[in-house]
């Protein structure tokens, strides 16, 4: 009889340790790929680059002590949130991650960030532009390596601004007529979208007249300056309430179904976009079949004095959990660090390079895009903007940043505050929680 | 309405059994005696002295078939639990780290604006939401209930099934309903010659979501509601017609106060439903971050602070308080229902 109560507590015990056993370790799960080398050092990356596996294939098949496991963990937010949750819980995070620059402050400040000085990373500083460099650095610690970037242009339907005998702005105040023409013309559509929820789109926007939101320096870790309501945001914010009061833009909210529609359908005549937005486009469905898009360089306040501006654009960083730094680093400079896997990049996964070696390539700035109707829009448009982009500092709770922009310039264009008292909102309210956060205010 | 008690005589009918057969240890005398019910009888039948080792035996073995529960409640709720009330006993903030505060975070949820707009926003959300399913899950029942065709049963299976749709996916099908460019609105509305709602607006996105729910859950409540009058004894209705009562008679004077204990229950279910409001609401957020902000509902605020901005302990504070107001409200409701639960 003993027994058997021994028997059955025994059943009992091994279907809870089956049931408790599921939560060990996410970063132990297979891989995407395939591991050419099995006795080599495994190193786990999380990243959603399109056409990234072919990347990884490349980089395992030229390294025999250093192999890539690669797994999607999600595109932008999704996969911060389960970064965030593995650093909270101390285990479950990937010994390498794709992260977009402007949340590098958000997770080193937590020391979920290794500091690759030590592991070389100046070693390719040479490789990358000033600008490039600045998003990734913080005082004198290297958090990341550089990936892609996001130089902004404006992309606009030919066919439609031919259509209503506008020509393509070059300035604001020109973008202001044309769009007044449009309208005027009677044409279906809007000559452009202002999205409420743009975040880095709306912040670039505000840089383009000078705006530097947020002064941090990891040097002085809990002492932060901001300024979103200086004159320049407040001229280019008041700008936009102007044209949105005269219909002459739209306020559809950005990365939804219907936006993407519009964006392709003719309803907006131009998109002002980063050097990635054409793969994004290109993705889209419902395209107009007769539209003809071109490139053109942003539209300026001062032509004399053109500022560029970058959206967004991604890094490679290792993570505090990585179980060998050195290892990690390797891949994080060296994955996107050859002409092959940069041409996967580019023609694959419309990426915009950060690397110097293909960015100053004739074969980059000669490249003629299909989608543009074989325009060189390199050479035209995005390498000037890169090269005129000298780096933009977040702050670290970008997301909360953001998310309260969001709101209040959804409260603007609802007509509730005017467009400088949003952003004077703005800057109380995140000066309140950098109060409640810690930071002492520069 | 008392429930009925332990059954008299269940402890007799086995205990003889186990003496006579001796065979008081096998699988099978443990499966067809019910844990809760033994100490019952025999502390009854006041014959301690020779149950006390064969009892104690039993308690052995019921202990042990509900361990594999008790693991997995300890180890999924009381567990996390425990964990997420002492996080939320510490303050962490991004720049000066971690520090025990006791209830420092409480006292700022219930004095945070965020959290006490949210709070505001349920109990509207409930004013008007449970009313609503409450209205259509009640009339849905007493039509079918008096209907006894094959349309009845079509219709019954129909309401029901958008309680089988996933609630993700019914929220993800309305965004799309919603959506100005993929939605109907624009082509029906045109057909009118009206220009279309824009549901998505902040001051249309309440009745969205209530839309939403209202959909989702009336049919669920419809079934629970439709069984419940199903289980009345036909012959009250015969008493009611011979009385003189006519059909709208019937059922409100009759059907209603019979069922009042499951209308309650389906009250307590739409209650707690809706002051955790989450899911609606976050798949509607992707396609109206303005009219809905990621403070919408308390849930909602719980979240964005633990995932989104990485305050996991004053995440777990909000969570906790708005878990005891839903316990406080639900424990009132069914308090002031007593009588019709018949809990009382």
């Amino acid at each position: 009889m003993k027994s058997k109560l021994l028997a059955a507590s025994g059943v009992v015990a091994v279907a809870a340790a089956a049931l408790t056993g599921c939560s060990s370790g996410p970063a132990e799960a297979s891989c995407t790929n395939e591991i050419l080398q099995p006795d080599a050092t495994q190193v786990s990356v999380w990243a959603w680059y399109p056409a990234f596996e072919q990347v990884v294939d490349l980089f395992n098949e030229n390294h025999d002590d250093v192999q890539i496991c690669w797994t999607n963990a999600g595109q932008g937010n999704d996969e911060y949130t389960k970064f965030s949750t593995a650093i909270e819980s101390g285990s479950g995070a990937p010994d390498v991650i794709m992260l977009e620059s402007e949340v590098l402050s958000s997770f080193s400040i937590r020391d979920a960030l290794v500091d690759l000085t030590k592991f070389g990373a100046n070693d390719v500083k040479a490789d990358y532009t000033e600008g490039a460099w600045k998003d990734v650095s913080s005082g004198d610690a290297v958090y990341a390596i550089p990936v892609d970037g996001g130089p902004m242009g404006m992309l606009y339907r030919k066919d439609i601004l031919d259509q209503y005998g506008i020509a393509v702005p070059t300035t604001w105040d020109e973008f202001e007529a044309a769009a007044q023409a449009l309208k005027d013309a009677g044409a279906p559509g809007v000559l452009a979208d202002f999205p409420t929820n743009g975040r880095a789109y709306n912040q670039a926007l505000f840089a383009q007249a000078g705006s530097v939101p947020f002064e941090y320096d990891n040097a002085d870790p809990t002492s932060i300056g901001i300024d979103v309501n200086d004159d320049g945001s407040k001229k280019v914010l008041a700008y936009w309430d102007d044209l949105v009061k005269r219909g002459l833009v739209a306020t559809d909210d950005a990365f939804t179904a219907d936006y993407n529609t519009k964006l392709v359908d003719g309803s907006y005549a131009i998109y002002v976009a980063a050097a990635w937005g054409p793969g994004y486009l290109g993705g889209l469905s419902d395209a107009d079949s007769d539209a003809e898009w071109k490139a053109a360089p942003v539209p300026q306040w001062d032509p004399a004095n053109p500022v560029q501006i970058n959206w967004g654009g991604s890094t490679f960083a290792v993570t505090s959990q990585a179980k060998d730094p050195e290892a990690a680093a390797t891949v994080a400079k060296e994955v996107f660090g050859t002409e092959e896997a940069w041409k996967i990049g580019i023609e694959e996964a419309a990426l915009f390079p950060l690397w110097k070696p293909i960015l100053d390539s004739d074969y980059f700035r000669d490249l003629e895009y299909p989608f543009f109707g074989g325009q060189q829009i390199n050479k035209d448009v995005f390498l000037d903007a890169a090269a005129g982009y000298t780096g933009f500092t977040f702050s670290p709770f970008q997301n909360y940043a953001y998310d309260q922009l969001t709101e209040e310039l959804y409260a603007m264009v609802q007509g509730e505050k005017t467009s400088d008292a949003a952003l004077d909102d703005l800057q109380t309210s995140l000066e309140q929680y950098a109060g409640e956060q810690g930071f002492t205010l520069k | 309405m008392p429930r009925p008690g332990p059954v008299p005589g269940r402890g007799t009918r086995i205990r003889p059994l186990l003496h006579q057969k001796a065979i008081p240890m096998t699988t099978h005398t443990a499966l067809t005696a019910p844990a809760p019910a033994v100490p019952a009888a025999s502390a009854r039948g006041g014959r301690r002295q020779g149950g006390s080792r064969l009892e104690a035996r039993r308690q052995r073995w019921g202990w042990l078939f509900v361990t594999p529960f008790l693991v997995v409640f300890a180890l999924f709720l009381i567990f996390p639990l425990c964990y997420a009330f002492g996080m939320s006993l510490f303050t962490s903030t991004l720049a000066t780290g971690t520090r025990f505060t006791g209830v420092d975070n409480y006292a700022k949820a219930f004095t945070d604006p965020l959290f006490l707009e949210g709070l505001l926003r349920v109990a509207a959300f409930a004013v008007v939401m449970i009313p609503a399913q409450l209205i259509v899950a009640l009339a849905a029942a007493l039509v079918l209930d008096t209907l006894a065709t094959r349309l009845a049963k079509a219709s019954r299976l129909l309401i029901f099934a958008p309680y089988a749709i996933p609630v993700v996916i019914g929220a993800l099908m309305w965004s799309f309903l919603y959506s100005p460019g993929f939605g109907p609105s624009a082509t029906l509305f045109d057909l009118v010659g009206l220009p279309a709602p824009d549901f998505l607006a902040s001051g249309s996105i309440f009745g969205s979501l209530v839309n939403i729910v209202t959909w989702q859950w009336s049919g669920y409540y419809m079934v629970v509601i439709y069984a419940a009058l199903r289980s009345i004894d036909p012959s009250v209705y015969e008493a009611a017609r011979i009385d003189g009562a006519n059909g709208w008679q019937t059922a409100m004077r009759i059907k209603v106060p019979m069922i009042s204990s499951s209308m309650v229950m389906v009250i307590t279910f739409a209650l707690i439903g809706t002051l955790q409001f989450f899911t609606e609401p976050v798949v509607l957020r992707n396609i109206a971050q303005g009219a809905i902000d990621a403070a919408y509902t308390p849930n909602m605020y719980a979240y964005s602070l633990a995932f989104s901005y990485s305050q996991f302990n004053y995440a777990s504070a909000i969570a906790f308080s708005l878990g005891i107001l839903v316990f406080a409200g639900s424990y009132v409701f069914l308090f002031l229902t007593r009588k019709q639960s018949g809990l009382k």
